[in-house]
């Protein structure tokens, strides 16, 4: 059994907090005590019906305020697969969320209300997801129900949603139609939509192929950490010297040549080492501890790669920014922290191109600064080289936060789209 | 092209991400420590420590925040591991913040020492300067839980502010605080309790005996059966009685329920947990029933 991790994008309108209901329930994640206390509360608050979107909504603040302000985390399982949903807010001013969500999410569900076709919200979560290049999409068209299960208008919501996804390069896109109030095509297909030729939502969560969706080509292994036991005791264990990290793309062997950064220095693995006794393969998202065949000054925050297939070691970088900071604006001339993979440097803002709006994706070339929830093409400078590559071959490798060095916030993410 | 598909088990995703954010705050921090209550979720928490630094020895203390209610049994239990490991584990103790004046002990038959920890668990971390502590708390426990960070940033009071979260990206983790502020790490944030029992079947871990059935004197209250403990102060008009139970959680004595239960091997507890229809800690334990936001309330305090 392997995990899926998918992001979920819509407003408690589209019936989104419903739909995971649903899922949760249906697959027995949601108990009799949540159930109860949900209940209570609706019954409480007067609501007529028992309000799923109680379960999601868990801080008092936002019970109090009736919204969503954060990414919340849920689990189900089903024989097959273990899910953790990042459920993610609608409204505009959570996009920092939506982009943290679908940071780490193999699949994105974006929900469409039937009766309200594509609208700019749907339009702005598509686009985020393929920024963050979430290798999976699925267009959940709900409340089907209302629209009497009509196949036209499915038809006609998948063309206008398909003609948009172009301009976005949308990698696989998978529309289903849906009633999650009623359950029509979200465990098992529904007799209500007989022209509906595709599988349930459950299902296409359930068999969708993941595992090629990791870099397996290029060998990436940030060193993250130095494992030196120091031991008095062990004459075996007193030299011995390991490179901890986990694996961010390829797939590492014993005796392969590796090179590593920033030396240049070519090596070979001698044995990759793990609790539980030597592999001989590791690949992403692996956490293993290499031993190398030469005594080379390694440190955290190197890289270990093949000779022949190098990230960009760079200075100069070029990056899709979402900015996540409330009162400071990023600017030309900021000067940030910068975290990529296991190396921390710093940063100077030395150009903002454009501000990309993300509703309309019209560039902005005239803006001189992007605010919260803002984002835009900029260019950096760091104090150190760092070892990248773009975001779209590698998300491991080609993502950085930003943090700002006065208040240790985290104000920025970024998506490598150039290097030099 | 590939010869094969590179899957990876769910077990593993889970062990390999808990490993990384271990070795991170390892090498990113001056003075972590890791919570060790030698309750379930701590002790996998520690075989992971294990792991992530093997060959070498988990490079941090172990703190427990002794509240004087515990199971003798798990405090036996946790002596024990401690030894096994030859780590070094810091005791905070609630009676000695009691005895200080630091807090007022409760009094009445519901008295717990449970939200008296905080004080205790944030002055050892005053103490120690501890700039990094690891929780086994879990997202799928409560829903104040599922909204937290990985690495939960906490001020110079610990209180935790939900609605100012740092965001939190792929596996980067924004490590960077003042002096006097620290970071609660979970590295367990994405595992359920079926995955961290699943764990425990498959890495063969040794769990203290109370989580297996076994004959004790109990009673009932709220539904839940405490134990007949000294340090429980149980009514007249709740007679006491002897029953097979198991615990599902392991908290403190006056506010652990136990179940009922015939579980006696790991694999009859996944058995069991897969078939029940009740959450860990709705079933078992009181302080979170104190009202809807128990947990919230406690977390931004500075609670585990």
């Amino acid at each position: 059994m392997d995990i899926l991790r998918f992001a979920t994008a819509g407003s408690v309108d589209d019936g989104k907090s419903t739909l995971i209901g649903r899922l949760l329930f249906d697959s027995k994640a949601i108990f009799e005590d949540q159930l109860e206390a949900v209940e209570r509360t609706s019954r409480d608050r007067g609501t007529e019906y028992t309000d799923l979107s109680l379960l999601t909504d868990g801080l008092r603040a936002e019970r109090e305020q009736g919204i969503t302000i954060d990414v919340a985390y849920r689990y189900f399982a089903t024989p097959k697969r273990k899910f953790i949903i990042a459920d993610t807010p609608g409204h505009i001013q959570y996009t920092r969320n939506m982009v943290t969500g679908a940071s780490t999410a193999d699949l994105a569900i974006i929900l469409i209300d039937a009766r309200k076709g594509v609208l700019e919200q749907s339009r702005r979560h598509a686009f985020l997801t393929t920024l963050l290049r979430v290798p999976h999409l699925v267009l959940a068209v709900n409340k089907m129900d209302l629209v009497d299960y009509s196949e036209a208008r499915f038809e006609e919501i998948r063309e206008e949603f398909t003609s948009f996804a172009s301009k976005l390069n949308a990698s696989d896109l998978t529309f289903i139609p849906i009633s999650a109030l009623h359950g029509d095509n979200v465990v098992s297909r529904s007799e209500n939509t007989p022209w509906y030729e595709g599988s349930s939502l459950l299902h296409h969560l359930e068999n969708v192929h993941i595992a090629s969706d990791r870099n397996l080509v290029d060998v990436r292994f940030p060193v993250q950490y130095v494992i030196r036991p120091h031991s008095a005791t062990s004459q075996e264990l007193h030299d011995y010297r390991g490179y901890a990290g986990q694996v961010a793309g390829g797939v590492l062997k014993p005796g392969d040549e590796v090179l590593h950064l920033p030396s240049g220095l070519a090596t070979t693995i001698t044995a990759i080492d793990t609790f539980d006794g030597p592999v001989e393969e590791a690949f992403a998202p692996m956490s293993v501890t290499l031993r190398l065949s030469d005594d080379i000054d390694i440190s955290r925050g190197d890289m270990i790669c093949r000779p022949n297939n190098q990230p960009q070691t760079a200075q100069e970088i070029d990056a899709m920014v979402c900015w996540m900071a409330d009162g400071v604006k990023l600017q030309p001339r900021s000067k940030l922290i910068i975290k990529h993979t296991t190396r921390t440097a710093r940063a100077l803002v030395r150009d903002l191109h454009y501000r990309l709006d993300v509703n309309t994706l019209h560039r902005d070339e005239s803006a001189t600064a992007l605010g919260l929830n803002e984002i835009g093409r900029v260019s950096l400078r760091t104090t150190q080289p760092l070892f990248v590559d773009d975001y779209a071959r590698n998300r491991m490798t080609g993502g950085f936060i930003l943090i700002d060095e006065a208040t240790n916030g985290t104000v920025g993410a970024g998506m490598i789209v150039d290097a030099r | 092209m590939l010869q094969r598909d590179y899957t990876t088990s769910q077990l593993d995703v889970l062990e390999a991400e808990a490993i990384h954010i271990m070795r991170e705050v390892a090498a990113e921090f001056e003075r972590p420590c890791l919570l060790f209550s030698g309750g379930k979720d701590s002790i996998v928490m520690l075989r992971v420590a294990e792991k992530a630094f093997w060959p070498a020895p988990i490079p941090f203390p172990l703190m427990h925040v002794d509240t004087g209610h515990n199971f003798p049994e798990v405090i036996e239990f946790r002596d024990r591991r401690v030894a096994e490991l030859g780590a070094r584990l810091v005791v905070a103790s609630v009676q000695a913040s009691i005895d200080a004046g630091r807090v007022v002990e409760q009094t009445g038959r519901r008295a717990s020492r449970n939200r008296l920890q905080t004080t205790t668990l944030l002055d050892a971390i005053e103490e120690h300067e501890f700039d990094a502590v690891f929780g086994g708390a879990r997202r799928d426990e409560e829903k104040a839980r599922a909204k937290e960070r990985v690495f939960s940033f906490r001020d110079e009071f610990g209180q935790w502010d939900p609605k100012n979260q740092r965001p939190e990206l792929w596996n980067l983790y924004n490590t960077k605080i003042s002096r006097g502020e620290h970071i609660r790490v979970f590295p367990l944030s994405n595992w359920t309790e079926l995955d961290v029992w699943h764990y425990i079947r498959r890495e063969e871990i040794e769990i203290p005996s109370i989580y297996f059935a076994h004959s004790r004197r109990v009673f009932e209250r709220d539904g839940m059966l405490l134990a007949d403990a000294e340090v429980v102060q149980r009514g007249d008009d709740e007679p006491a009685y002897e029953a097979v139970v198991r615990y599902r959680t392991v908290g403190d004595m006056t506010c652990t329920g136990a179940v009922a239960s015939p579980a006696t091997t790991v694999e009859q507890i996944i058995e069991e947990i897969a078939a029940t229809r009740i959450t860990e800690r709705g079933a078992t334990r009181a302080d979170d029933r104190a009202s809807e936001a128990a947990m919230e309330d406690r977390k931004k305090e500075g609670y585990f």
